[in-house]
C-alpha cells in the first residue's frame, strides 16, 4: 500500500542518524542519510558499504544510528543487504526467529560511488537482478572522498581528483560518468528515483516510495562535497540545487510499469522542461566548484567548458525523450 | 537416546546437502565452483521441491555468498554456504569479517588446489590459506564424517562461548564425488539436537541486547574500530578459539549419544605402542590406515594420527597422544612458499618445541594438484620415518614425495 508522506509526519519523526557523528560541516551524505530515513515507514534496517559515512558515524564504542546497522566492507553493500532480506524471509516463512513478527522489514543499503559504480557494481548487479525486496541509495560524492578525492566512475568529466589532477598535460579526469541509474534502470527494477537535497520533501517522498516498492528500488543522489569539490562548506544546498538547475543532475524517478521503464521528470526538471529557457548554463556550476577551477584559471578552457555542455544537453535530450516530453 | 539410523549411499558433496537439509537453515547463498557443484544443485533442488525453508539466494559471485551469509547471519539467521579454492580466495576478505562479527555460519568447503595452474583437484592449499582468518577448521576423512561434521557444526559454532564461524573440510573429488555409505539420522534428531541458534547478550548503545540485528534493540555491528579497542576484540577472538577447544569435544560427546558416532579433535590409530607414526589431515588417513594395517603384519610398528580438528589447534591433546612415539611424520597437503616448511608441520613443531620428550620429526608434502596418494607413497614415507628413527635424526627436515624432480 503506497502512503505519501506528509511534511508533518517527518518533521515529527526522530532523526534515526542522530547527531554528533563526525561527518565533515557542510557535508551532503547525513542531510541524504537523515532524510532517507525520515521516510521509514516502519521497522528499517541499515547497511553501509565503507566509506565517509560508515567510519563518521561509528567509531567503537559510539554511534550515530538509532536502528539495527552494520558494515561489513566496501563492495558488498548489496549482497549483505541481500542477505538481511533473505535472513527476514526466512523467518516470516518458517513463523519463528528473531524477525518473524514483522510484516514489513525495510532493509536499506547505503554506498558511495566507489562502492557502487566501480568495486560493488558487481554486488549491486546481482542483488538487483535476483530481486531482493530493498532499497539501495548511493550517496554520489563522485570520487572516493574517505580515501582523499580520487577519481571513480562517478567521477563528472574534466574533474580534478588526486588521481586525475589538472596537470600541465591532462586538465582534469579524461573520462566521463557512468550512467549508473540507467545502467541499474536496465536491469528492470520497479523503482529508480534521483534525489537532490536541496529539494527535501521530494527526496523524501521518493524515498518513502522506494522503501514501499516491492522489490528492489535505487536511489542516487547528488552528495556534495565541500572538501572534495572545493566550494564552502555553507554552499552544499545551493551547489545541489545547481546541479538540478543546470540539468548535470536532473531529477526524475523510473517505474517499472508492464515491463516497460517509466520515466517521470520530478516537479523541479519537469518545470525546465516546460520553459527550456530557465536552463542554466552548466557553467555557473562548475564555476564555483574548485574541481573545476583549471577550466576557468589561468586560462579559460571554452573547449572543455563546451564539450562538457553538450554532454549535459545531450543527456537532457535523451531524458526527455525517455520521459515522452 | 540413540537414533534408529538409516544407511544412504551418497557421496561427500550429497553427504554435505542432506545434512544441511536436515538442519534447513534460513539462508544458503552459494555460487557453483567445482568440485562443490553438486552442493549446490543438491540442495537447489530440495528447495525447488519445497523439502526445506531455506532462502536460496543464488548469487552472482562467492564474495557476494559469504557476504551475503553474513548479512544474514547479523540478522539471526542461520547461514550456510559452500565453495572450494578459488572461490574460497575470493571470498578471503570476508572470512576474515564473518569470524571477527562473530557470525556462527557454516561453510563446506571442498578442498582443491590454488590457481595457478588451474586445477580441479584436490589437495588443502585453498582451507590453508584460510587458516588464520578465525573460522573452526574441521577435516573429514569419509563422508560419514562429512554428514556428521555438517550437523555438529552448527552447535560447534553457536555454542555461546565461542560464536565462531566454522569450515568443515572435505577433499574434492576423493571425497566430494566418490559414493560412500553414511548413516543418518532422523529429520527430528537433527532438527532436536541442533536446536534454536542462541545469542550472546552484549551491552549495546541503547542497554543490553542480544547479539543481532534487530528493529526493536537496535545494535551497530561493524564499527570503526581504531587503536583504542580493536586489539582487545582480537583478543577475544583469541579467547573464542581457546572456548573452541573445550566446546567441540562437548558437541562431540552430545552428539555420540545421539549418533553413537564418537569424534575428538585427534583420532590416534594403533599408536600405543608406535614406534614410527604418520599425521595429517582429511581422505589420505584412511590410506595411511590401510597401510599401517599391512606394516603391522610385517612386524613395523605403525601408527596413524589423525587431525580431525585444524583449528583451533589442540596442542595438548596432541602430545598426550604421540606420547613417547619416537618419530612423527606430518603429511602436508600444501606447501607454504619460503616458509620452514608445510603449515600442518610447522604447527606440530611449535607445539612439542616445549616438550623436553619431543619426537623426530619430518614433513612430507605430497599430493598437490590432486597428485596421487598411494598406499606405495605412504609406504615410502614410513620407510622414510624408519630410517629416521635408525640414524637417530632427521636428515632431510621437508620432503616433497611423488613427484618429479
Amino acid at each position: 500500500m503506497m502512503s505519501e508522506l506528509t511534511l508533518r509526519d517527518a518533521a515529527k519523526k526522530t532523526d534515526l542518524l542522530a547527531p554528533g557523528h563526525r561527518l565533515c560541516a557542510g557535508c551532503g551524505e547525513s542531510i541524504i542519510a537523515r532524510l532517507v530515513l525520515k521516510a521509514a515507514r516502519g521497522p528499517t534496517m541499515v547497511t553501509s558499504a565503507t566509506g565517509c559515512l560508515e567510519v563518521a558515524t561509528t567509531i567503537f564504542p559510539y554511534t550515530a544510528w538509532r536502528l539495527p546497522w552494520i558494515h561489513s566492507a566496501f563492495e558488498n553493500a548489496a549482497a549483505t543487504a541481500s542477505g538481511m532480506e533473505a535472513a527476514w524471509k526466512a523467518m516470516r516463512k518458517k513463523g519463528r526467529g528473531p524477525l518473524a513478527k514483522y510484516e514489513t522489514l525495510d532493509v536499506v543499503a547505503f554506498a558511495g560511488d566507489g562502492g557502487t559504480y566501480d568495486i560493488g557494481i558487481q554486488a549491486l548487479s546481482g542483488a538487483i537482478e535476483r530481486g531482493h525486496d530493498f532499497t539501495y541509495v548511493l550517496l554520489d560524492n563522485e570520487a572516493y572522498m574517505n580515501t582523499g578525492i580520487q577519481r571513480s566512475g562517478g567521477t563528472p568529466h574534466a574533474a580534478a581528483t588526486t588521481t586525475s589532477p589538472a596537470g600541465s598535460v591532462i586538465p582534469g579526469k579524461r573520462e566521463w560518468k557512468k550512467p549508473i541509474a540507467e545502467i541499474v534502470i536496465a536491469h528492470e527494477v520497479p523503482y529508480v528515483a534521483t534525489l537532490s537535497a536541496a529539494w527535501p520533501m521530494d527526496l523524501m517522498r521518493k524515498a518513502r516510495r522506494a522503501l514501499e516498492a516491492e522489490g528492489p528500488a535505487f536511489l542516487h543522489a547528488i552528495v556534495p562535497c565541500a572538501r572534495g569539490w572545493r566550494f564552502p562548506p555553507e554552499k552544499t544546498i545551493e551547489v545541489s540545487r545547481l546541479a538540478v538547475q543546470t540539468c548535470i543532475f536532473p531529477l526524475y524517478e523510473c517505474r517499472l510499469e508492464k515491463g516497460r521503464p517509466v520515466y517521470t521528470l520530478s516537479a523541479a526538471s519537469a518545470a525546465i522542461a516546460r520553459r527550456p529557457e530557465s536552463k542554466k548554463p552548466v557553467e555557473e556550476y562548475l564555476e564555483m566548484q574548485g574541481r573545476f577551477r583549471h577550466l576557468f584559471r589561468p586560462e579559460r578552457r571554452d573547449d572543455i567548458i563546451d564539450g562538457i555542455q553538450a554532454w549535459v544537453d545531450n543527456r537532457w535530450q535523451l531524458l526527455l525523450e525517455k520521459a515522452g516530453l | 537416546m540413540m537414533e534408529k539410523q538409516i544407511l544412504m549411499g551418497m557421496n561427500g558433496d550429497e553427504a554435505v546437502a542432506y545434512a544441511t537439509k536436515q538442519v534447513n537453515p534460513d539462508v544458503v547463498a552459494a555460487y557453483p565452483i567445482t568440485p562443490q557443484t553438486i552442493i549446490v544443485e543438491r540442495f537447489s533442488e530440495y528447495v525447488a521441491d519445497g523439502l526445506v525453508d531455506t532462502e536460496f539466494v543464488a548469487v552472482e559471485s562467492e564474495h557476494s555468498a559469504l557476504s551475503s551469509c553474513v548479512g544474514a547471519a547479523a540478522t539471526g539467521a542461520r547461514a550456510f554456504t559452500a565453495t572450494a579454492a578459488n572461490g574460497l580466495a575470493l571470498m578471503w576478505e570476508i572470512t576474515y569479517i564473518a569470524a571477527s562479527l562473530r557470525l556462527p555460519i557454516v561453510m563446506a568447503i571442498v578442498n582443491r588446489a590454488m590457481s595457478a595452474p588451474i586445477n580441479i583437484h584436490n589437495d588443502h592449499s585453498d582451507s590453508m590459506g584460510a587458516r588464520d582468518s578465525g573460522w573452526i577448521q574441521i577435516y573429514c576423512e569419509n563422508s560419514q564424517e562429512v554428514y556428521d561434521a555438517c550437523i555438529e557444526a552448527w552447535k560447534m559454532g553457536e555454542h555461546l562461548d565461542v560464536q565462531l564461524p566454522v569450515m568443515v573440510c572435505l577433499d574434492g573429488f576423493t571425497l566430494g564425488h566418490t559414493m560412500e555409505n553414511v548413516l543418518t539420522l532422523p529429520d527430528k534428531a537433527v532438527k532436536e539436537f541442533i536446536g534454536e541458534r542462541k545469542f550472546i547478550t552484549v551491552e549495546g548503545h541503547l542497554g543490553e541486547v542480544e547479539f543481532r540485528l534487530d528493529p526493536d534493540n537496535p545494535l551497530t555491528m561493524g564499527p570503526l574500530d581504531l587503536q583504542d579497542f580493536y586489539f582487545e576484540h582480537k583478543l577475544q577472538q583469541v579467547e573464542a578459539m581457546g572456548e573452541a577447544l573445550k566446546a567441540i569435544p562437548e558437541v562431540d560427546a552430545e552428539y555420540a549419544k545421539v549418533s553413537g558416532r564418537r569424534y575428538g579433535m585427534l583420532h590416534p590409530y594403533r599408536m600405543e605402542d608406535a614406534e614410527v607414526a604418520v599425521m595429517g589431515l582429511g581422505s589420505t588417513m584412511g590410506t595411511v590406515r590401510y597401510v599401517i594395517d599391512e606394516l603391522r603384519e610385517e612386524g613395523v610398528k605403525a601408527g596413524l594420527l589423525k587431525m580431525r580438528v585444524f583449528r583451533p589447534f589442540p596442542v595438548e591433546d596432541l602430545i598426550e597422544v604421540v606420547g613417547d612415539t619416537p618419530v612423527v611424520g606430518v603429511l602436508d597437503k600444501a606447501a607454504s612458499f619460503g616458509a620452514p616448511g608445510g603449515p600442518l608441520y610447522e604447527e606440530v613443531k611449535t607445539a612439542f618445541y616445549d616438550e623436553a620428550d619431543r619426537p623426530l620429526i619430518a614433513d612430507y608434502i605430497y599430493g598437490l594438484g590432486g597428485r596421487d596418494a598411494s598406499p606405495k607413497l605412504i609406504r615410502g614415507v614410513f620407510k622414510s620415518l624408519e630410517e629416521i628413527r635408525s640414524r637417530g635424526e632427521v636428515a632431510e627436515k621437508v620432503s616433497y614425495v611423488g613427484v618429479r624432480e
